[in-house]
């Protein structure tokens, strides 16, 4: 009821667990689709816990507030810790291995599990959990074309500063290599 | 236009700017900050002003300055910060001073907290400033209606010379959705007859809400409250969500009607006749509507995140004609579309149950 498809980001400031979400919502509206962001706010900052909510939907999108998630997207362990119980039964929860070593408790939504932090020394640096994380979200439920978040970042691109500008590249590849985890499932047992 | 992904502090600062605001005062506070960072980037290379003020007195008293000279201005602060500004509030309404006041509020009372919250609806609307005066208070619950709302809270506080306050709160602050920009759709009356230009050949005017001749004060208050009266037959509005054959009727405002609708719908695709009754202007409430819907129901549920403040308001506008339950958190609490679910079930049955008995007594 929140929608077609709701997702919880989260991590700790830094990670850009919010800046992901920004994405998600900029393709949405790419593909003509409503869509809500709501973000953890005020107190956080680098190195401090947040987290974003976002929906994605054909339709209006009544609530920003998710009671339960079809998917979390956890960059590290106390993230992990704070939204295990918020996925919907059914739903799927990606966890960053390389930052979280915990058990997982539940046995009715399925764990993806990738060595984000790991994998992204394979790319040019520097790489982005982040969107390498989106890439496999993306991937693994198909609501959204990984083209149209190119777009959005190739936009973004224009407006802004030179410095940010220039990786660019970087970030098509973290996404593009996000998307190849899933399909090449390279993801830790 | 195309729709585009707008956080909603930024699509009120945007539609302000839209709505040809010349001058923000503010000061900063969290969750309203990025409305005064979205002015001082924007506003100064079009020629507009914009100060950093050194608190929020400063700020709505730099609001009266502009208001007196007919200019369209605007402050925005929260909670603690919306509360020093009262008693210029109270001011403004009796010397007729336009200007358009955002409150994005948070958790209180006190410095409370930064989280989302409802506390602040008596602040908004049973005063605070002194004396008897109604500013016209205006309610989003969506971004695109924060952009709609702040273009009307500019043409209303000018056309009956009125503080008119935006009444958002950290959720509607803080969150993104697509909206658009449509033109400002207003014409603003002429403001020459009254505002202060200078006196350029002709008589001086004043603007003074300080009234000493025996009788003067009130028949200014009386005057005033015509103008109310006014305002509340031309100005009214709400929104009916599914009530037409609704038996449950839930009354809420702001961000919490649209999680409400989450709900709503939930109950309605479990064949549970429920609807939603949104009041959009706060002052004026809607209470002659909202006194038609409660005959049709048989039951309000209201839904705040605070201790029940515009309660007060439903009830007097239900005035007996249904019973009125209430369900809310303060403080920075959320409700969820599941919590309200669950209370609109269990309401609910209370409902069917007393339909059963009644029909075994027949």
């Amino acid at each position: 009821m929140n929608g077609d498809m709701s997702v919880i980001i989260s991590g700790f400031g830094g990670q850009g667990a919010l800046f992901a979400g920004i994405l998600l919502c900029h393709a949405a509206v790419v593909e003509g689709k409503h869509t809500t962001w709501f973000p953890s706010y005020g107190a956080e900052m680098r190195g401090g816990a947040v987290n974003c909510s976002v929906n994605i939907s054909d339709g209006d999108v009544p609530s920003p507030i998710i009671d339960e998630a079809d998917a979390v997207i956890a960059l590290n362990d106390a993230s992990q810790e704070k939204f295990e119980h918020k996925v919907k039964s059914g739903g799927f929860m990606i966890i960053n291995s390389s930052l979280s070593h915990l058990k997982t408790k539940r046995t009715d939504i399925n764990y993806i599990k990738i060595p984000l932090n790991e994998l992204a020394q394979k790319l040019t640096q520097p790489a982005f959990v982040n969107v390498i994380a989106l890439g496999a979200f993306l991937e693994k439920t198909k609501i959204l074309k990984i083209e149209s978040v190119k777009e959005v970042m190739k936009e973004m691109a224009k407006t802004v500063s030179a410095k940010k500008a220039a990786l660019l590249p970087n970030n098509l590849e973290s996404i593009d290599f996000g998307a190849s985890i899933i399909r090449q499932q390279m993801v830790t047992a | 236009m195309a729709k585009v992904l707008v956080k909603g502090n930024e699509a009120i600062a945007q539609a302000a700017i839209n709505a040809g605001c010349q001058c923000y005062f503010g000061y900063p506070i969290t969750p309203q900050s990025e409305i005064g960072e979205y002015m001082g980037k924007h506003l100064p290379p079009m020629g507009r002003v914009f100060i950093t003020a050194e608190s929020e007195l400063a700020s709505i008293n730099m609001l009266i300055g502009a208001g007196t000279t007919g200019t369209k201005a605007m402050t925005s602060s929260s909670s603690c910060g919306i509360a020093l500004m009262q008693e210029a509030m109270s001011a403004m309404c009796c010397a007729e001073v336009p200007g358009v006041i955002i409150s994005v509020m948070r958790g209180g009372p006190g410095l409370g907290n930064i989280a989302p919250a409802q506390g602040d609806y008596f602040q908004a609307l049973k005063g605070g400033g002194n004396g008897d005066y109604k500013i016209i208070v205006l309610s989003p619950s969506t971004v695109q209606e924060a952009i709609d709302l702040t273009y009307r809270a500019f043409h209303l506080a000018l056309k009956y010379r009125n503080p008119v306050m935006l009444l958002a709160d950290g959720v509607l602050g803080q969150m993104m959705e697509p909206a658009e920009f449509g033109e400002y759709p207003y014409k603003d009356p002429d403001v020459t007859q009254w505002a202060l230009d200078g006196a350029n050949n002709r008589p001086p005017r004043n603007i003074v809400s300080l009234h000493m001749p025996e009788g003067e004060m009130e028949m200014l208050t009386n005057r005033i409250f015509e103008k109310y009266e006014q305002i509340a037959k031309n100005e009214t509005t709400y929104e009916d969500y599914f009530l037409s054959d609704a038996k449950l009727a839930i009354t809420a405002f702001g961000s919490v009607a649209r999680v409400a609708k989450a709900a709503v719908k939930r109950a309605r695709d479990n064949g549970m006749k429920v609807g939603l009754f949104r009041p959009v202007t706060l002052f004026p409430f809607p209470d002659k509507d909202l006194h038609e819907t409660a005959k049709k129901v048989d039951m309000i549920l209201d839904l705040e995140l605070n201790k029940g403040q515009m309660l007060l308001d439903v009830r007097s506008a239900v005035f007996g004609a249904c019973p009125v339950e209430f369900y809310g958190r303060p403080a920075g609490g959320l409700l969820t579309p599941d919590m309200i679910y669950k209370k609109i079930t269990e309401l609910y049955a209370k409902l069917d149950k007393a339909d059963k008995t009644e029909a075994g007594v027949r």
